[in-house]
């Protein structure tokens, strides 16, 4: 064992040994699930003696979120050592990673399977204290609401959420995303072809990625309306130069034995873009499609809060948090949270289709 | 000079367009206003002379904008309201707040996820995949949320602009601290260099350059947070206010030249982290661009 | 009948920051159909540059210059010549086969023309198989020979190769020298080869242009009368060996160490 496990393993065992004596004070029979993952968790010190397997670490942890998170309203207010248990399970998740990241350490490059399980279980963590400390130690849910009440509510106002989805998602983003990364990449190839306008437009271009483009969503408002075209302006404004940059530099990356290679063809202009110059861009296209995705989300809904039809995730947002209603709120970022994964993610997923030979996709040396 | 000959024309020509533009799109109003006062034949000139004077235009002149700009900073007292200095001070100094914290927290955690596979592998999927999530959106909320338990003012704001500067720095740290190639490292290692040695004088020098090029980042990503959170609290004051307001009353021209402050305010930063950069990557001999 | 390349007092200067640098001055030579050509030389003579003005990458400042008695743009726009670079430079994104028929597809061949002549290149540098392999799955070698086979896809008389061996160790070297020997053999192409390998040169060629630096100039042309049939081991024989030293004596003349970087 590494110092650091043999820390994490000292205090996780001490902690949960004070933790039971302190939980005598109560009556035996409450929260029996809490005292015996406290004297499980007691027992694991015998590791200092007989070598512990990293799962016992994995099903301690589990059996300690799961205790914890049924005995939250055992005690009201909770006593403190309720609050040691949420850390010794704690103690016990973090082990447990610490562990099977050190097992698994030799290969690096295995995301799959195991190592997947990593960042599983730190998110489930992350929940369960989140969980455990809002509903435990009665948070105000106007500050966090419990995730389970989230949750609650995602369920309950799905009507409501899918019609925000549509307006903003499916009528705003994508259009101003198509509209925006489209006219980029065109202008991209025409500013490509003179020097003089390269040189005149990229330092602008790149200028404008830096500045608070989102600023212009009340102009875009006053021209375009209160609906969604004005959501979709904002979009084409923010995604247009990122494109723009990116593919500039992109139509730059081919190396000039390579260019060499198609002016010894004697290959046209077109030839040269078509064969050579565009695949070599792919992989800085695909960078501001990514880019691209969470701007244009980030657009659509900051746009809204300067005035829509009363439907929409950021209209949702603002008047959510006018009235209080904060896990309405909060169910309306999940659902932007998982669109803009999925669109991100489908972009990704696109990319190792496309720029499959890219070094960065296929994991090798360039 | 050789290279701002094209970005001066390319300038000229956007701000021909734009007072180009500005008689088309204010022309439909102009026409109606000049109905109304029984105005006709109105020569061109004077009718473009009148689209570039009107109080609400769809879309000002570029002399309007910096007009008001003037009117509202140098003119104005630097503690009245209607300051553009005022507003401008604010946001600025929550985005400044946040991006020192934002910085150093992404430091630290970068430091950590090179240092700690465990942490590597549970914190990375996490910080990356919430860079695609539209965290910006929630920004009006936390400040709700944080001012509903009295923490008010600069602090919710900065925190907003730290959470965005954060995501930049970490993962460009990140790089840079691994950037060092294994031959780089195997020479500390016959040195049997401590790993704090290795840290100072090999991992932290090699993720200098990456560190300024996310900082360039952090620091805009950082103005927009500090301006979109400032969009709750009409009464905190700030840019983001001054559009929200401007866009409430119809101001075009108050609108823009907010629009053009927060532009400035971002350049100027970005400009400032750009110097910085110089200085050190000259410092530490590294090749300039 | 003309000389596939003649030049005649060629000259250039590159234009640079730290002012012109000589790269190629009063180069005089002809290159007759069917000859294996080399040049050598240190860095920085001009072997290169001298290949590139061949090939129009590069302009000529002074002198003239004719490929196949015309103008080195209009020989480019005819397609002259396959040019072979020091580094393979095959598109990762295409496969194997589908690099061999680039130029191919900007020449405008049909694509059953385009598949009878990928194959028959593929066969002729020994690649047969590995068609729908991508170059970063195949070693440096075989990169190397996928990119001859796309030099020798659209029949140009001409092959000019830019040190296309440096980067491979010496063994895979020496295989690839018999393999082109066979090949230049069997297709009667004229061939323009820059090498620094005094070994190299003398085992290939019919005739060895030696190079010297600042500035760029021919110092010697040596023609070879090793038999045309060249085992390996023809590196140790007492001819082989008397042609290796005049090229050294030739470069050792032009060559002062003292300017050397």
């Amino acid at each position: 064992m590494s110092q650091l496990q043999y820390f994490l393993a000292l205090v996780a065992g001490g902690l949960a040994t004070a933790a039971l004596a302190y939980s005598f004070v109560t009556p035996f029979e409450q929260a029996l699930l809490l005292k015996a993952f406290l004297a499980l968790g007691c027992l694991s010190l015998i590791r200092f003696f007989v070598p512990l397997g990293l799962w016992v670490d994995g099903a301690l942890a589990l059996l300690g979120a799961v205790a914890v998170l049924t005995s939250i309203g055992a005690f009201v207010p909770p006593l403190p050592f309720f609050w040691m248990a949420v850390v010794v399970a704690w103690l016990f998740a973090w082990l447990f990673v610490e562990r099977l990241s050190k097992s698994l350490a030799p290969r690096l490059s295995d995301n799959a399977g195991l190592g997947l399980l990593i960042p599983v279980v730190f998110g489930a963590a992350l929940l369960v204290i989140w969980e455990v400390v809002t509903r435990g130690a009665n948070v105000p849910p106007v500050l966090l609401p419990a995730p389970s009440a989230i949750g609650a509510q995602l369920a309950n106002s799905a009507p409501i959420l899918w019609a925000d989805f549509v307006q903003t998602f499916i009528k705003s983003v994508l259009p101003g995303f198509a509209i925006g990364c489209l006219s980029g990449l065109v202008v991209a190839i025409l500013v490509d072809r003179s020097p003089f306008l390269k040189a005149g437009l990229l330092p602008i271009g790149n200028f404008m990625s830096a500045l608070p483009i989102i600023g212009i969503a009340p102009i875009m408002v006053m021209w375009f309306g209160f609906d969604w075209q004005s959501k979709a302006a904002v979009v084409v404004a923010m995604t247009f130069f990122p494109m723009l940059v990116n593919t500039v530099a992109g139509l730059n990356a081919s190396s000039s034995i390579e260019r060499d290679l198609m002016r010894t063809y004697a290959a046209d202009y077109w030839q040269t873009l078509l064969k050579l110059r565009l695949p070599a861009a792919g992989p800085f296209i695909f960078n501001a499609l990514k880019i691209n995705s969470t701007l244009a989300l980030i657009g659509a809904i900051v746009a809204e809060f300067f005035g829509t039809p009363v439907v929409g995730m950021g209209f949702r947002i603002s008047t959510g948090v006018g009235r209080l209603a904060i896990d309405l709120v909060w169910a309306e970022i999940a659902v932007a949270a998982i669109a803009g994964s999925a669109f991100y993610g489908v972009i990704a997923l696109i990319e190792r289709g496309v720029t499959f030979w890219h070094p960065s996709v296929r994991g090798g040396r360039a | 000079m050789r290279r701002a000959g094209p970005v001066i024309v390319v300038l000229l020509a956007i701000i021909v367009v734009w007072y180009a533009a500005a008689i088309g799109m204010n022309a439909p109003w102009q026409t109606t206003l000049n109905t109304r006062a029984n105005l006709t034949d109105v020569p061109f000139t004077e009718f473009a002379l009148q689209t570039w004077a009107q109080d609400r235009p769809v879309l000002p002149a570029p002399h309007q904008v910096v007009g008001e700009i003037w009117n509202a900073t140098v003119a104005l007292e630097l503690t009245s309201k209607r300051s553009l200095a005022y507003h401008g001070w604010i946001t600025l100094s929550s985005t400044l707040l946040g991006f020192v914290l934002g910085t150093a927290l992404g430091v630290v955690l970068a430091v950590f996820i090179v240092h700690n596979e465990a942490a590597n592998r549970s914190l990375m999927p996490w910080i990356i995949a919430s860079q695609t999530i539209p965290i910006l959106a929630i920004a009006p909320m936390v400040v709700v949320g944080l001012g509903s338990v009295g923490i008010t003012g600069t602090v919710p704001r900065a925190l907003i602009s730290m959470y965005l500067s954060f995501f930049p720095v970490v993962v460009g740290m990140v790089k840079g601290l691994r950037s060092p190639e294994s031959i780089q490292l195997d020479l500390m290692h016959t040195y049997d260099a401590s790993p704090w040695q290795t840290f100072w004088k090999l991992r932290w020098p090699a993720a200098m350059p990456i560190l300024f090029a996310s900082m360039k980042v952090g620091i805009a990503i950082s103005l927009v947070g500090a301006v979109v959170s400032e969009l709750s609290n009409a009464a905190g004051g700030g840019l983001g206010v001054r559009l929200l307001t401007g866009s409430y009353n119809g101001q075009t021209i108050q609108i823009w030249a907010a629009l053009f402050i927060a532009a400035a305010l971002a350049a100027i930063l970005v400009m400032i982290v750009g110097a910085a950069e110089r200085m050190v990557n000259a410092r530490m001999g590294v090749r300039p661009a | 009948m003309t000389s596939v390349v003649s030049a005649t007092n060629l000259g250039l200067t590159f234009k640079t920051n730290d002012g012109d640098v000589v790269a190629l001055s009063d180069v005089n030579l002809t290159i007759e159909k069917g000859e294996f050509v080399s040049f050598i030389g240190p860095s920085g003579c001009g072997k290169t540059t001298f290949l590139r003005t061949i090939a129009d990458l590069e302009r000529p400042t002074s002198g003239s210059l004719t490929i196949n008695g015309q103008a080195p743009e209009r020989a480019r726009k005819d397609r002259a010549y396959g040019y072979v670079f020091q580094a393979p430079a095959l598109y990762p994104w295409r496969t194997i086969e589908k690099n061999v028929a680039l130029p191919l597809e900007i020449m405008g061949y049909t694509s059953a023309q385009q598949a009878e002549r990928v194959k028959r290149t593929m066969d002729l540098v020994n690649l047969a198989g590995f068609e729908k392999k991508y170059p970063w799955q195949l070693s440096g070698g075989m990169q190397q020979r996928a990119s001859i086979a796309r030099a020798l896809s659209f029949d140009a008389d001409l092959l000019l190769m830019d040190e296309p061996f440096g980067a491979l160790d010496e063994i895979v070297r020496d295989h690839l020298n018999s393999e082109l020997l066979k090949l230049w053999d069997r297709t009667g192409k004229t061939i323009c080869f820059v090498t620094h390998s005094i070994p190299e040169a003398v085992y290939l060629s019919t005739k060895i242009v030696v190079m010297s630096p600042r500035p760029g100039r021919v110092t010697d042309v040596i023609e070879s009368d090793l038999p045309g049939e060249r085992p390996l081991d023809i590196r140790e024989t007492p001819e082989f060996l008397a042609i290796a030293a005049r090229v050294r004596d030739g470069l050792r003349a032009g060559h002062s160490y003292e300017e050397a970087l």
